[in-house]
């Protein structure tokens, strides 16, 4: 793990050093003129007019995500509690382990479903009739695109990543203390009120944690956000519709052209994507952990 | 007494009857949830059908008893191909996986024992594309084996060794402690305690993790992408220099081919991974039941 980060830095550093904060900020990706000859910038061989600026795929990446987590969070919690208090403990098990095959379901198969089916419903069908009915939300106007987009990529990472909120919300209510439970239950709450107003706020850290950590796992999802993203280049989304690229799949789909790049410099500057991408999800990872552990230690103590 | 306490509720329902508003509220409550619940299992079952359908139609002998040629002909290479590199990456890594599990079950305040399960659970969410990529210009560029076996396995096994790690950590702490006290009892040393003792009873659990590192490891794409590259040939054994077919390589390259041939084949690979995801899930799912009942039956 640390000789992950320790090498990527090390590899990025001479392109860390000549991009400076410009990487994070600029929108440019351009790997220079490939058939002139190096030219020498700040003591570094680099091809005329080679620019690396990522700030299009820090926009699509944390943009995907936002729209995955709104839409897979209330489904995921709202599951999780149908789990947990909506059906008999004795089949609970099975129908659980049903939904929670989504996240067995490998990520290029999430990526072929939606490129085969979800595509040409939403870019047909979905998208032109949102274009013309929801016109007068900010972001929800303009041309309906192709399918390819901002807002697919969402609803399929939304879907990645409900199962995990909801086999962590379900653990949590299932394990919850009988005692509150039967506490709010006498005092003439109903079912519901009492998962509302009493178990749901005992559980929050969970709910938090298991969302971060569904963010973490939406942020670095790679080969369906490659298959559906319409992998676009240099280019701010204008509306749900337009096509956006992630800094994973990123990686992905420029590594062929940056071996071009006789300087190696290309090469280099995706490390520094993947370096970026690593210091993300290691934040978001380790401040979710943090969370579910101080939520979990004290059961783990009486365990 | 009674005639002068009016305010008594008069005989009725025990359950005292709530307002409309919050029978109403109650229903909408539960319709969400089963709603959620519902989009959920529909979410499940249409991908499921979608690649079951789609997979079945593209079966036929040819894919399953040829390489590939081009956009067409069989999956033999890659179904070999995903087979010795998930092996492989579970072989690699399963020996340091389950060393750290002991040390983290039984040295729990040992010096390395945080830092170590902190970086294992980091380890699991570091996107899978950084380690290929990390696999790509150490293995294949810097050290220039090449896209390889070798590769790709160790990459894979650096996806794995997380999973690895924790579950046998989470098995060996089960093993209920009167079992360790009586072994001991009987002259056993450590390491007896833990290869005749320990290791046995919670080999259903530290089995079930390495069988979802192994579902995981079918699974991956990004990290083989570039580092074990694509062959249409069968495996001739090299572990460096020579780059193998897999799976998941066929049905992201080949869906986007515009000839129908191209799309059976990923349809064809989709079906087989996604069999053999679920397969293993629920092979692991009863096991795990059987782990539970276990240490159940031995606690009792």
């Amino acid at each position: 793990m640390l000789i992950i980060v320790a090498f990527l830095v090390v590899y990025a550093w001479p392109v860390l050093h000549m991009n400076g904060w410009a990487f994070l900020s600029s929108n440019t990706w351009n790997l220079g003129n490939l058939y002139s000859d190096p030219i020498t910038r700040n003591g570094m061989s680099v091809l005329p007019g080679a620019h690396y600026g990522i700030l299009f795929l820090i926009v699509g990446t944390l943009l995907s995500t936002l729209i995955a987590i709104v839409l897979a969070f209330p489904v995921g919690v709202g599951a999780a509690i149908f789990l947990a208090e909506g059906v008999p403990a004795s089949i609970r098990t099975w129908i659980s382990f049903f939904v929670e095959l989504l996240a067995a379901i490998p990520s290029v198969v999430f990526g072929l479903w939606g490129y085969v089916v979800v595509i040409p419903f939403l870019g047909h069908t979905l998208f032109p009739w949102m274009s013309r009915h929801l016109g007068f939300l900010p972001f929800f106007q303009g041309p309906a695109g192709s399918g390819y987009g901002l807002l697919t990529c969402g609803f399929v990472l939304g879907l990645m990543i409900v199962p995990l909120i909801t086999a962590t919300v379900r653990d949590a209510l299932v394990n919850q203390v009988g005692n509150l439970r039967d506490a709010a239950l006498a005092l003439g709450a109903s079912r519901f009120e009492t998962l509302w107003t009493v178990l749901l706020p005992s559980v929050r850290r969970v709910l938090i944690g298991s969302s971060i950590l569904a963010i973490g796992r939406a942020l670095g999802e790679t080969m369906a956000v490659l298959m559906i993203s319409g992998n676009a280049l240099n280019y701010l989304p204008q509306n749900v519709y337009a096509p956006i690229s992630t800094m994973a799949s990123f990686i992905v789909s420029q590594l062929d052209s940056a071996m071009q790049d006789p300087t190696g410099l290309a090469v280099r500057a995706l490390a520094e994507v993947a370096l970026v991408l690593c210091a993300i999800s290691i934040l978001v990872n380790g401040f979710a952990r943090l969370l579910l552990h101080y939520q979990t230690r004290p059961a783990r103590g009486s365990a | 007494m009674s005639a002068s306490t009016p305010t008594l509720a008069p005989p009725g329902p025990a359950i005292p009857v709530r307002s409309l508003r919050r029978r109403v509220v109650d229903w909408m409550g539960w319709g969400a949830c089963t709603l959620a619940f519902l989009l959920l299992g529909a979410a499940t079952v249409w991908i499921l059908t979608t690649v079951v359908a789609r997979g079945m139609g593209a079966l036929s002998w040819t894919i399953v008893a040829h390489g590939t040629t081009g956009t067409g002909g069989g999956l033999l290479n890659a179904m070999e191909g995903t087979l010795v590199l998930a092996l492989g990456g579970i072989l690699l890594a399963v020996p340091p996986g389950l060393a750290a599990g002991i040390y983290l079950a039984e040295f729990d305040n040992g010096i390395l024992a945080p830092g170590l399960r902190f970086f294992a659970d980091v380890l699991v969410g570091v996107p899978s594309i950084v380690i290929g990529y990390f696999g790509y210009v150490t293995m294949v560029s810097t050290l220039g084996w090449g896209f390889s076996v070798a590769a790709g396995s160790i990459s894979l096994a650096i996806i794995a060794l997380p999973y690895i790690a924790r579950s046998s950590e989470m098995a060996i702490r089960q093993v209920p402690r009167d079992l360790r006290d009586a072994a001991r009892a009987l002259g056993a040393n450590d390491r007896r305690v833990m290869l005749g003792i320990c290791l046995p009873v919670a080999m259903p659990g530290i089995l079930t993790g390495v069988l979802l590192a192994l579902a995981i490891a079918v699974g991956e794409t990004a990290p083989l992408l570039y580092t074990a590259g694509w062959s249409n040939f069968l495996w001739t054994g090299h572990l460096t220099h020579e780059p193998i077919g897999y799976l998941t390589y066929a049905i992201w390259a080949f869906i986007t081919e515009p000839f129908a041939s191209a799309h059976a084949l990923a349809y064809a690979a989709a079906f087989f991974v996604t069999l053999f995801v679920l397969l293993i899930s629920v092979a692991s799912r009863l096991l795990f039941d059987e782990n539970v009942s276990l240490r159940r039956r031995l606690k009792g």
